[in-house]
């Protein structure tokens, strides 16, 4: 187990700095010059250019940019960002916050309603309310998040006014982002929650707890809930994990504040520091997340050994 | 009268048991006779049916057989016989739907359980019947400790505390023989082999000291040697509790020296009964006969195995007549047109041979001729 | 062994509750061929209905020029905004373009994009994965755990990061998707030909004498080329809402190409007030996701029906 852990942390590690490099790569060849557009459209004296170029240390070749920017993110650095020349982590640590707050409000939404709904699903098979979970959820995934956030801004927020069309950060402003996120991953909640509990429903060792005279509740809560979670908690985990690496589309739908939104303004700021700040962290929190997720399964599950 | 049953059975010798529980077995009859008080379980033209797309597929169709306490009935079929389905209506764990008892009667006891409430057969199973299955690997839950699986029995029937419970599973586990097993209580199913995982189905089933226990299939998912141990202990255990036993199987060989009477089944109904070594020595259907020639036998070495040819019927369109006219070697037109009941047997000269039964139309002519 | 013992790790997992559950049951062997698969699928009402929309969107895209009433670049700077008429069915945009010709135009974008991305990733994934298998261990735990790099980027962070060093335009969305979705298929195809290869009707086939190409054509290839259609078919549709999230956020295709997440950006302003600008697209990206869902639903239905 400890063995384990410590070997996946040393993938990780691998991971986070193989996915650095690409992007750092990817920055290094970019076009355009990142300093030359800090002025905006004015002309700049070549001589501040310089010095701004030395300044960010964009003189230097990418093998050393690259080592100087591993050395300062071991150290918690994540170096000076282009617009406001302040430090990346200052910068993020408050979006960081909005967006797990979002995170946060759409999991637990996905959950409740995702896991409920497949569950009545299953347990009714066949029944109105599995066809009408079965519908909604099948429609859910064909829509794209822009288009939901389309939907509820002009309905709820400009027609009925309920909600403020842009966020401001108060928890009313958060509903309609959260929903959002969280309808297409509930309905691929609901809808794994409905497959694996048929999957189990049918399983022998359902049948042997009917035959031992537990009453029905005993039957589904412990024996047919503790399994079908199994697969949906791994899913959900993961899902956070992308949740809290920034959700780029709705937090740029409904100008939330977050690291994904940062992450789209600071593309067309080409301010490079704050995108590879953004972009190490997303990814640092996947890997985490899944390392965290699996370990999870294999406390579920005991016939899965860590090794 | 349980307990008095229970005690008197206990101290009963096991031939005279037997002699007793033949009477009760021969179909539909014992109770009409009168001579005995009614048998632990008697099945009565039970009808079992599962809904499909295709239709409605007859499992069982007229089923009737009884146990009495300490006795073992062995129900042989091919796989879509019934005999499973049967067992399982037995138990109230018919898949419903699709599955439903379409008609006959299910006397526990004396009385009809079918008429229960569900509340009330729930709690039958486990304090007075109880099942064992085929795969116990598949059959215990993956992700509880077998300890927590077998204390199950105890809390939930009996109220007991968690504590107490995993006492009582480990002292089944040591009862089953499984070595260690205090140190094995909390060890989850797929650390066990799969003899032990059989002793620990066997253990649960016997957790509350059943009146009847069904096995179904209880050791065909096991390596041939430890067939042997786990059916010695099954034998072992119905003796010491004096329960009543009903072991389905497909397999001639593990009947033989366990069970008292076998009722062979094909295509949801009881084809023949008999105790279990005159059914050896004389079959009186077609299809027992059939099943006994495909048995491999040293004295034929070389020569080639006996098979019934044909597969088993389909449910949903299950043969006019005698449903296994379409394999059988006799067949005239009589076995198209008419279903044959299930007739006393008896000597050439008249005589009738105890407990024993035929669906055969020419069942003069397999068991004499 | 340094993966979990019971699958390739969460993702695995997830795709696979049957395993996780360990729903242990001897299943029969499944012999599924190609005749049943087709014959159950069309027999899916839903799995018809969504081939008949992506047959529809193909039909589209390749006929657009028929289709569209209007140029879809042409500007009238007179007409702007206008809501859906007898000329301008689904009204004009910000710049007087007809709005219904570039929702018809918008279809070639989706198609082209969504198969060659997908396409390219397979292509990738096939190599990779044909590599890892021939030379074994050694490039085969390196290509993985390239994989595993690639894998670790969300997929439109991802394809951003590419979208920044080559610029907007069609290419450079085919190639980032491509370079952001291969790891998943060559998981996937690793996964289910280790898993087919397993199976007992397999291991059957094979006792019984079948020739290894009769066991990969008739037994292994239906099930595989079945999953692995199933996927794409989901990928497809997923390539096609990132390409129009892509767009969306301004780093897609060029702003002028009449293009799904284009037009319901450029929406944005008006929204609640002239919803005609957002809801026609958003109808055409709906209906093409669903219709590549609905087929991958039904070609997995098609293979293991117990699930429904």
């Amino acid at each position: 187990m400890g063995k384990y852990v410590i070997r996946r942390i040393g993938q990780m590690v691998i991971v986070l700095f193989g996915a650095t490099l690409i992007l750092f790569a990817c920055l290094f060849v970019l076009p355009g010059d990142p300093v030359g557009s800090l002025g905006g459209d004015k002309a700049r004296d070549p001589a501040v250019v310089q010095e701004l170029r030395e300044r960010y240390g964009l003189d230097k070749p990418l093998v050393e940019q690259y080592g100087n920017y591993v050395t300062n993110l071991v150290k918690g650095d994540l170096g000076e960002d282009y617009t406001q020349r302040r430090q990346v982590t200052e910068v993020l640590g408050p979006k960081l916050q909005n967006t797990a707050k979002l995170a946060l409000a759409a999991i637990v939404l996905d959950v409740v309603i995702g896991m409920l709904a497949g569950l009545i699903a299953a347990l009714f098979r066949y029944s109105f309310w599995d066809v009408l979970v079965t519908l909604l959820t099948t429609l859910a995934i064909g829509f794209p998040s822009f288009v939901i956030g389309s939907i509820f801004q002009s309905q709820f927020a400009v027609k009925l006014g309920w909600f403020p069309l842009i966020s401001d950060g108060s928890f009313n402003s958060l509903i309609m982002p959260a929903v959002t996120l969280a309808i297409i991953d509930a309905a691929l909640v609901a809808r794994l929650m409905r497959g694996t509990m048929l999957e189990v429903l049918r399983a022998d060792y359902v049948k042997t707890a009917v035959a031992k005279g537990l009453p029905r509740r005993t039957v589904l809560f412990k024996h047919v809930l503790r399994n079908s979670v199994i697969p949906v908690v791994t899913y959900i985990g993961i899902s956070f994990g992308g949740l809290l690496g920034g959700a780029l589309i709705t937090e740029a739908i409904f100008n939330w504040d977050g690291i994904g939104f940062a992450l789209v303004t600071a593309i067309q700021q080409q301010n490079n520091p704050i995108i590879v700040g953004v972009v190490t962290y997303g990814v640092a929190v996947f890997v985490v997340l899944n390392l965290l997720v699996d370990l999870l399964y294999a406390m579920l599950d005991p016939r899965i050994r860590l090794s | 009268m349980t307990t008095n049953e229970k005690t008197a059975g206990k101290a009963a010798d096991k031939a005279a048991e037997k002699a007793a529980a033949k009477t009760a077995a021969e179909p539909g009859k014992a109770a009409d006779e009168g001579k005995k008080s009614a048998p632990l379980l008697e099945v009565r033209d039970l009808h079992v049916e599962f809904k499909t797309r295709d239709g409605v597929a007859k499992a069982v169709n007229g089923v009737s057989y009884s146990v009495d306490a300490g006795e073992t009935l062995a129900v042989l079929g091919e796989s879509g016989s019934g005999k499973s389905v049967t067992a399982q209506a037995i138990m109230g764990i018919l898949d419903s739907p699709p599955g439903r008892v379409a008609g006959g009667e299910i006397l526990f006891h004396g009385q009809d359980i079918l008429k229960l409430p569900e509340s009330e057969r729930r709690k039958l199973r486990g304090p007075k019947m109880a099942m064992i299955f085929q795969d116990a690997l598949s059959s215990l839950n993956p992700v509880f400790s077998v300890g927590n699986q077998l204390g199950e029995m105890f809390r939930v029937h009996q109220g007991m505390s968690k504590k107490d419970a995993k006492l009582k599973a480990i002292e089944l586990m040591d009862r089953v023989r499984i070595p260690a097993a205090k140190q094995r209580v909390n060890d989850y199913p797929h650390q066990f082999s799969g003899g032990m995982r059989q002793r620990i189905m066997i253990a649960m089933a016997l957790a509350l000291e059943p009146d009847l226990i069904i096995a179904d299939e209880p050791t065909t998912a096991l390596d041939v040697t430890v067939q042997a141990q786990v059916m010695d202990l099954l034998a072992e255990l119905q003796r010491e509790f004096n329960m009543g036993l009903i072991l389905i199987t497909h397999d001639l060989g593990v009947v033989a020296d366990v069970a008292d009477k076998i009722a062979v089944m094909y295509a949801g109904r009881i084809v023949e009964t008999a105790p279990v070594h005159e059914l050896y020595k004389r079959p009186a259907h077609p299809y027992t006969r059939g099943l006994l020639d495909s048995i491999p036998r040293l004295d034929q070495k070389g020569q080639e195995l006996y098979a019934i040819k044909g597969l088993p019927p389909n449910l949903l369109h299950i043969p006019t007549g005698c449903a296994f006219n379409p394999r059988c070697p006799m067949a005239q037109d009589v076995c198209r047109e008419d279903i044959p009941e299930l007739r006393r047997v008896t000597e050439q000269d008249g005589t009738e041979l105890d407990g024993r039964g035929s669906a055969c139309h020419f069942w003069k002519e397999t068991i004499h001729g | 062994m340094t993966e979990l013992a019971k699958s390739q790790g969460p993702g695995a997992a997830t795709a696979e509750p049957a395993a996780a559950t360990g729903t242990a049951e001897p299943a029969p062997a499944r012999i599924t061929q190609w005749g049943e698969i087709r014959h159950r699928f069309m027999a899916n009402r839903l799995a018809v209905v969504g081939l008949v929309l992506v047959l529809l969107l193909f039909l589209t895209a390749a006929l657009a020029p028929l289709i569209a009433t209007h140029d879809p670049y042409a500007q009238d700077l007179g007409n702007t905004l206008a809501s859906p008429s007898g000329d301008h069915w689904f009204g004009t945009d910000a710049l007087g373009r007809d709005q219904f010709s570039r929702v018809i135009y918008g279809s070639r974008i989706a198609v082209v994009v969504g198969l060659a991305s997908i396409f390219l990733a397979c292509l990738i994934g096939l190599v990779l994965g044909a590599l890892a298998g021939y030379f074994g261990k050694t490039v085969d735990t390196v290509i993985m755990r390239i994989a595993d790099i690639f894998f670790a980027f969300p997929l439109l962070i991802g394809a951003i990061v590419i979208i920044l060093v080559m610029g907007r335009g069609v290419m450079p969305v085919i190639l980032s998707l491509a370079i952001f979705s291969w790891a998943t298929v060559s998981r996937l195809l690793r996964s289910s030909i280790l898993s087919v290869r397993e199976m007992d009707y397999v291991t059957a086939a094979k006792a019984l004498g079948a020739s290894t190409s009769r066991i990969i054509i008739r037994h292994i290839m239906p099930n595989s080329i079945a999953a692995v259609m199933s996927f794409i078919a989901f990928s497809v549709g997923t390539a096609i809402v990132a390409e129009a999230s892509l767009s969306y956020l301004g780093v897609g295709v060029s702003p002028e190409v009449p293009e799904w997440g284009n037009m319901i950006s450029s929406a944005r302003d008006f929204m609640g007030v002239k919803d005609f600008l957002w809801m026609y697209p958003s109808v055409a990206i709906v209906l093409t996701v669903l219709g590549f869902v609905f087929v991958g639903d039904g070609l997995r239905d098609a293979l293991d029906p117990k699930l429904r």
